[in-house]
C-alpha cells in the first residue's frame, strides 16, 4: 500500500466536455478500472462508464488511458502511469454517450456489414461437423477467433479516424476468421462485402490494431489475407466462385 | 448470392477495386525486379564514367534492353496511376474533377516512357 495519491484526469461530458481531476489512493496491483470504479463509488456517483466481467473476457471496459486505447480491467496503473498522473478518456472514433461510455452501435453494425456472422446449412439433427484442428483453415480461424469486441483496434485505427465508412480492423478480422470456417455458407457474400473502398483494400497496414490488441491478435494479418483472397476471387475466381 | 446484389454498383466498384489492387501488386513485383536489374546495370555501367555515347552503344539495336525497359515502362504505367487514384480518392472524397489525373499520368508514363525506350533503341534516329 502506497501513501501516494494518484492524480486522475477523467473526461466528463459528451463530444463537448472537459477533463476533471480526482485524487485516488494508490494501491499495489491496482488496475485502471479499479481507479475509475473508486471515483464512481467514492468521489462522484454521476460518472458514467461501462464494464462487466473485470477479467478481460467481455470487451466492455476499453478506454483511452494516457492517450492509448486499452482494456482497463487488465491494465495495471503501475505499468502505464506517468509519474503520479493518469488521463482517462472515452475510446476514439466512436460517439461519446456520456463521460467514458461510447456508443458502440456503429462498431457492431460494421461487423454485420462485413457479414461477420456465422451461417451454416446443417441442423441440430445432423451429425457434428468434423474439422481437423491441425487443418490450415482451422489454424487460420484460430488465429483471430479470440476477439472480445472491445473496439481497442477500432479506436486505434487512423484509417477509421479519416474514413468513417471503413469497416475497421475488428469487423475485417471477424470476416477473415469466418472465411476460414469451412461450415459457413455465405463466403461469396462476405468477400463482396469486404472488397473495395470501405473494406479491406482501404487498410494502409499501419499496424496500430495489431500493436494495441489486448488479446495479441493480428487484424493486420487477417486483413492482408482478405486482400489476397478477395483480389484472387475477383480476378481468377475462388473455390466458392467468382466475384 | 442474388442477381440483384451482383448488379449493385457498389459491389461492381468494390470488385473493380479488388482487381486494381491485384494489378498493382503484380506490377509492384515486376517493378521490384526491374528496379533491381536497372540498378545493377547502372552500377556496372558507370564504372568507367557515364557518357551518352556509351549508353547508346550498349542499348542501340539491342532488343533485350528495348524489351526490358518497355516492360519497366508498362509496369509503371499500371502501378503508379492506381496508387495516385487511391491517394486522390482518399484525400478528395466525392470529387470527380480529380479522377482525370490518374488517366493523364498513365498516358504520360506510357508515351514518354515508350518514346525514351525507342530513343535508346534507335539512338534517336527518326525521332
Amino acid at each position: 500500500m502506497s501513501e501516494n495519491n494518484l492524480k486522475v484526469k477523467v473526461w466528463r461530458g459528451r463530444e463537448q466536455g472537459e477533463f476533471v481531476e480526482y485524487l485516488v489512493p494508490r494501491n499495489s496491483n491496482q488496475t485502471v478500472l479499479d481507479v475509475v470504479t473508486y471515483i464512481q463509488r467514492k468521489l462522484d456517483p454521476t460518472l458514467s462508464y461501462r464494464f462487466a466481467c473485470r477479467v478481460g473476457m467481455c470487451g466492455s471496459c476499453a478506454m483511452t488511458v494516457n492517450g492509448v486505447a486499452r482494456w482497463t480491467c487488465r491494465t495495471r496503473v503501475a505499468k502505464i502511469d506517468e509519474g503520479d498522473s493518469l488521463e482517462i478518456a472515452p475510446l476514439n472514433n466512436l460517439p461519446v454517450i456520456k463521460d467514458l461510455a461510447t456508443d458502440m452501435r456503429e462498431f457492431f453494425n460494421k461487423w454485420k456489414g462485413a457479414v461477420g456472422f456465422f451461417k451454416g446449412e446443417q441442423t441440430r439433427y445432423d451429425d457434428f461437423a468434423k474439422i481437423k484442428p491441425e487443418s490450415e483453415a482451422r489454424q487460420l480461424a484460430n488465429a483471430g477467433i479470440e476477439c472480445i469486441g472491445c473496439a481497442v483496434c477500432y479506436a486505434s485505427c487512423d484509417v477509421v479516424a479519416s474514413r468513417s465508412d471503413y469497416l475497421g480492423p475488428a469487423a475485417l478480422n471477424r470476416a477473415w476468421t469466418l472465411t476460414n470456417d469451412v461450415r459457413d455458407v455465405q463466403q461469396l457474400d462476405r468477400l463482396r462485402a469486404v472488397a473495395g473502398d470501405a473494406g479491406c483494400h482501404t487498410c494502409h497496414t499501419l499496424g496500430s490494431c495489431t500493436e494495441r490488441c489486448p488479446k495479441q491478435l493480428s487484424p493486420t494479418a487477417g486483413i492482408s489475407g482478405l486482400k489476397k483472397l478477395v483480389a484472387i476471387a475477383a480476378v481468377r475466381g475462388s473455390k466458392w466462385g467468382k466475384l | 448470392m442474388s442477381a440483384t446484389a451482383i448488379r449493385s454498383p457498389a459491389i461492381r466498384t468494390a470488385v473493380l477495386q479488388a482487381k486494381l489492387w491485384y494489378a498493382q501488386r503484380i506490377s509492384a513485383m515486376v517493378l521490384g525486379l526491374c528496379v533491381a536489374i536497372h540498378l545493377l546495370i547502372m552500377f556496372y555501367a558507370i564504372r568507367g564514367g557515364l557518357t551518352a555515347g556509351e549508353i547508346l552503344g550498349r542499348t542501340q539495336g539491342n532488343w533485350f534492353f528495348a524489351i526490358f525497359y518497355e516492360v519497366f515502362v508498362l509496369a509503371c504505367f499500371v502501378h503508379a496511376p492506381i496508387g495516385i487514384a487511391n491517394i486522390l480518392r482518399e484525400n478528395f472524397p466525392g470529387s470527380s474533377k480529380v479522377a482525370i489525373l490518374p488517366w493523364l499520368l498513365a498516358c504520360l508514363i506510357l508515351v514518354l516512357g515508350t518514346t525514351a525506350v525507342i530513343g535508346v533503341f534507335t539512338g534517336g534516329v527518326g525521332i
